[in-house]
């Protein structure tokens, strides 16, 4: 634990790099460029930390996308993601470097990687970020996430400890523009696992075959909730997809009713999405969903209820048939396309 | 085999409401056992009926947990311990994970700890893995199965779109999904004996803590502000008209804005 008079001694802003069968997941790269932005306000450097059997390689990549300087920790242990192995390494480095802030990416493994690396630091970490900055008098990480089952927003600091820590959800911020010309530092870790270390065996471990669409990266979505899970309405918004070039998504009950798959299922059981067009139809605007779409930038609502709860969050709304109204937005896109 | 569960009472979000001003009413929400929870209280009483032992369950929270604790013998569990003490109070992910880990340790006796994935309210998901490091336990999250055989305990996790078999010796910490099993309705015998039980009320006394690392003192993180997202997006804009005139006039508004 960081003694209050210590903080002085913590500098820099570290990214957990994650990576799966060496290949760098996406949101590390988001977070690399959120990463850059905090640390050029504190005028300090970005270091990034990356774990596995053989990802040297990756060190290249980790610099073109922001990092001034790459922690390399490999070891054949290290193949497979397992937390207290990747806890020991993180927290052994980061007790030596000492960072004023450290970043992790709300996957599935940074949501189990994180609480354990800041309960053994001592220290606190804000989960699920969906906005990151720096307070320019304090010069303290200021964390931004929704609560209470997304209906509010709450900032959260963490005045008296190091690092402070954050995860952040995939796709909130850009990918940074690659540039392969930067330059950076790349520091091997010295390695050391005990026997006593490995406490957990991973006895197999495959892709699921199951794959949605990347919902999470859409640019575009059209959304079908019940209101517009008739065949004709859902003809209409998979056709509104192709045009707009689209993803199809949609609430729970859709993926009950086997209409889409629950890769494509967005809200709290489903995904986050933040793309810059979001078609909600037939959708109510329960909690459950609009949780997921909080990040929308701009929001269409088309419901039979004019008083429904998706309205809200929309900034256009059209309160109607849908099934007439889809199939009427149809025509009206064909004929400024002309197609 | 004796397996504490931890569970949380939440407030039910999905009754939300707004006020005219588009504000969240708080006040007069219903509680809940966060459902994942329970999903992890069917998980142990499974494994108790496999292989014999004990469910304790373990909430910490304000006096009202006690209905939560009630409805967790009203399912079968053996015993529940209420975490209950001012001191306890506005403790962030860190000093409540501390806290039941303490209250973990005075219980002593314990083979698995199992938790759910995370709480609706908060969805942190980090008590469960911090409560596995204070304690000094492998982590087995994600669990859609847990299987216990020669001392070993076994799960199929869903990492992501990764699904991997992992196993630890016990003792262990497990995470469940809510996909692992279909929680129990309760028995009306159990319902009758859940409401005639005295629940212990734990408090510092009892855990025997630091208390430095107590509650809203002992934690690392601090709230600065809460507001309310729905008020930066502004007055949504209806369109009226027939189908063929609001679908005209919304295919405009997105041309124009390049979005189609």
């Amino acid at each position: 634990m960081a003694d209050k008079a210590d903080l002085t001694k913590y500098k820099g802003v570290w990214v957990f790099a994650e990576q799966q069968d060496g290949k760098l997941a996406k949101i590390s790269l988001e977070l690399l460029g959120k990463a850059r932005d905090l640390a050029d306000k504190l005028g300090e450097k970005v270091t990034s930390v990356i774990l596995g059997a053989s990802v040297k390689p990756l060190a290249d990549d980790l610099i073109a996308y922001g990092a001034d300087r790459v922690l390399v920790a490999e070891h054949p242990e290290l193949a497979e993601y397992r937390t207290e192995l990747y806890t020991k390494i993180i927290c052994e480095e980061a007790q030596k470097d000492k960072p004023e802030i450290l970043i992790i990416g709300a996957s599935p493994i940074g949501r189990d990687l994180t609480p354990r690396v800041s309960f053994r630091l001592h220290t606190g970490c804000t989960a699920d970020c969906t906005e990151l900055d720096i307070d320019p008098e304090e010069k303290i990480l200021v964390s931004t996430r929704p609560a209470f089952g997304g209906n509010v927003m709450a900032t959260i600091i963490c005045p008296e400890h190091r690092p402070q820590m954050s995860t952040v959800r995939p796709g909130v911020f850009a990918v940074p523009a690659k540039d392969p010309a930067r330059k950076g530092e790349v520091v091997t870790v010295d390695v050391n696992i005990e026997s006593s270390d490995i406490n957990v065996t991973v006895l197999s471990s495959s892709k699921s075959k199951k794959h949605g669409a990347n919902i999470q990266d859409a640019v575009k979505i059209v959304s079908v909730g019940l209101g517009a899970s008739d065949s004709t309405s859902f003809a209409a918004i998979q056709e509104i997809a192709r045009l707009i070039d689209g993803e199809v998504g949609g609430t729970r009950p859709c993926v009950e009713k086997v209409l889409i798959e629950h890769g494509v299922q967005i809200g709290q059981t489903g995904k986050n999405v933040r793309p810059e067009l979001y078609m909600a139809c037939g959708i109510s605007g329960a909690v459950q969903h609009t949780t997921g779409i909080a990040n929308a930038k701009y929001v269409v609502a088309i419901n039979k209820d004019p008083n429904a709860e998706i309205f809200k969050f929309a900034n256009v709304g059209i309160a109607g048939d849908a099934k007439q109204i889809l199939t009427a937005i149809v025509k009206a896109i064909k004929a400024v396309k002309q197609e | 085999m004796n397996i504490i569960v931890c569970i949380k009472q939440v407030p039910n979000v999905t009754q939300v409401k707004w006020d005219a001003d588009g504000s969240l009413i708080r006040t007069g929400l219903p509680t809940i056992i966060n459902p994942v929870d329970k999903n992890a209280i069917e998980a142990a009483l499974q494994l108790k009926e496999q292989h014999g032992g004990k469910v304790t369950v373990l909430s910490m929270g304000p006096s009202q947990v006690e209905s939560a604790l009630r409805e967790a013998l009203c399912m079968g569990v053996d015993d529940v311990i209420q975490l209950t003490d001012r001191k306890f109070a506005g403790a962030d992910t860190w000093a409540t994970s501390y806290t039941i880990g303490c209250a973990i340790q005075k219980i002593g006796d314990y083979d698995l700890v199992i938790t759910g994935v995370e709480a609706m309210d908060g969805n942190t998901a980090q008590v469960g893995p911090q409560v596995a490091e204070y304690l000094g336990l492998p982590l087995l999250s994600y669990a859609l199965s847990i299987a216990v055989a020669d001392g070993k305990v076994t799960i199929d996790q869903k990492l992501g779109d990764v699904a991997r078999v992992i196993e630890a010796k016990l003792p262990a910490l497990v995470t469940v999904e809510k996909e692992i099993n279909e929680y129990r309705v309760t028995p009306i015998d159990k319902l009758i004996d859940a409401f005639e039980r005295t629940i212990p009320v734990w408090g510092v006394d009892d855990i025997s803590p630091d208390v430095v690392h107590l509650g809203l003192k002992g934690s690392p993180t601090k709230l600065r502000k809460v507001y309310s997202p729905k008020l930066e997006k502004g007055k949504v804009e209806m369109l009226e008209g027939t189908p063929d005139e609001v679908a005209r006039q919304l295919v405009d508004k997105l041309n124009a804005k390049f979005l189609i």
